[in-house]
């Protein structure tokens, strides 16, 4: 199984390492023709808007759109805003998981927080520790997009549509690999 | 549900996102958004660019409040704002009106000449320059949750930034070579907090991000600092003091993301209109350096 991480701009070299730790072959992904061969793609952390703007730049929107509609495809904190159909405010989208989110939604960094989530996708038992960095959260979900993961109060910070996952925490900026676990899981 | 915030994980995770980006000095909230439609991953919001305050002379001091929470109305991506070496009161300031990350730098007059910010103390994150692994390694011992090497700002000669990032990542390949029995006397000789250097050594790579900074001007400059090996590039003075912004700025980011691409950098390199002026660094007095300053 061959993974590509989006490399454009953010954390995509975190995503590498946790995928290379599970034994996975990886590829950076800057231009169309870096997406063939590939089984799944991941759209790391980073800004939303340097990304949109670098992949309307280089040409990237339709062939990462006609890839979503027949790979999995996973976006963690920009990369989930970048899936999403509606981010409320005028930038570049996929537009291909029906979901809304609002960016920064807990605030300026100073608001940046770690948190122990349970997720029953990853096993019951052991919390999953998430670290969100500026993060967006997920407004609402619609079509047949639906909740993975909720904080106690109810907002939302994943949710899934067939092989596609968005998350507003980042999974790779930990040790814990049960998530990449579970995209590997969509991606086969 | 246990919620912490100020942890070091996430004031080192959003360095993190910042990675193979550009971050743009600005002066105004237009500036500002010129950046982020260029696809800057963040702007250092501050009153004069470096090369403006090496013309002015005078004290160089943090910049307004208003000023940055104007350019924070303006933008979405974060904004970090720089504070004078070892004024934690000017940090205190710009902790309290929410910048996303304060840079403590050599850019402004020091405060202190023998003491830089206790940054463990602060809930927002800071990053710090360096010429060197042990004045690195140094900042993140205080609690720097990012580095930035200096170069020499506001001169549009990347000559410094080039020493400074072949140094420090010189100086990491041969800790990685170098027995552990020899680390505590390494970490003498460089100054450094022992289990910083024994980390380095651990993970072959400084334990922050490490930007460049100081002297880039152009597409070319920005990416040589890439391939280098740093994760991404400040700058600062060469985009707003060039003939046409926007496509500086525009050029500069491709150039980051595609720093290995030849055609590409060829490409974005055409008709970028006059670059800023510049400084030879190699002319310049002793004194009028600003890179020196830090302990």
């Amino acid at each position: 199984m061959k993974i590509g991480v989006l490399a454009i701009q953010g954390d995509f070299a975190e995503h590498i390492v946790m995928l290379r730790h599970l034994g996975v072959e990886t590829a950076e992904v800057r231009l169309p023709a870096h997406l063939d061969g590939l089984d799944g793609l991941i759209i790391p952390g980073g800004e939303s808007t340097t990304i949109g703007k670098l992949s309307v730049d280089f040409g990237l929107l339709e062939p990462l759109r006609a890839f979503g509609k027949t790979h999995a495809m996973w976006g963690t904190c920009a990369g989930a805003i970048f899936l999403s159909k509606d981010a409320r405010r005028n930038q570049p989208l996929l537009g291909i998981m029906d979901i809304t989110v609002e960016r920064n939604a807990f605030g300026r960094q100073v608001d940046s927080f770690e948190a122990d989530l349970a997720i029953p996708e990853l096993g019951e038992g052991n919390p999953y520790h998430a670290i969100f960095i500026r993060a967006p959260i997920i407004e609402s979900v619609q079509a047949d997009a639906s909740v993975m993961v909720s904080l106690p109060d109810g907002r939302i910070v994943a949710a899934r549509q067939g092989k596609l996952l968005a998350t507003s925490f980042h999974p790779e900026l930990t040790r814990d690999a049960r998530f990449h676990e579970y995209f590997l899981t969509l991606a086969r | 549900m246990e919620e912490q915030t100020g942890t070091f994980a996430v004031k080192k995770g959003l360095a993190q996102m910042l990675k193979g980006g550009v971050i743009m000095d600005v002066v105004t909230p237009e500036h500002a958004r010129i950046a982020e439609e260029a696809g800057a991953c963040a702007v250092m919001a501050l009153e004069r660019v470096p090369a403006d305050i090496r013309a002015q002379g005078g004290v160089a001091r943090m910049s307004d409040p208003d000023l940055i929470l104007k350019i924070m109305d303006t933008v979405t991506i974060p904004v970090m704002a720089k504070c004078r070496i070892g004024h934690f009161v000017e940090a205190q300031i710009l902790e309290a009106i929410g910048v996303d990350y304060i840079d403590e730098s050599e850019v402004l007059t020091p405060a202190d000449e023998e003491n830089h910010i206790l940054k463990h103390n602060f809930k927002v994150p800071f990053v710090c320059g360096c010429r060197n692994l042990g004045e690195a390694l140094r900042r993140i011992g205080e609690g720097a949750a990012m580095i930035r090497t200096k170069g020499e700002a506001g001169t549009g000669d990347v000559v410094e930034a080039v020493r400074h990032a072949r140094t420090v990542l010189g100086e990491i390949r041969r800790l990685t070579s170098m027995a552990d029995e020899e680390l505590m006397a390494y970490a003498k000789t460089i100054g450094a907090p022992y289990e910083l250097v024994k980390e380095t050594k651990e993970l072959g790579r400084m334990p922050v991000v490490n930007f460049a900074a100081g002297g880039v001007a152009t597409p070319a400059d920005a990416a040589l600092m890439m391939q280098l090996g740093v994760d991404g590039v400040f700058v600062g003075s060469g985009i707003f003091k060039s003939g046409d912004p926007a496509k500086r700025a525009s050029a500069i980011v491709k150039a980051v993301t595609h720093f290995r691409d030849a055609s590409i950098l060829a490409e974005v390199s055409k008709n970028l209109g006059e670059a800023m002026v510049g400084r030879n660094i190699s002319q310049m007095p002793e004194g009028e350096k600003i890179a020196g300053r830090g302990w």
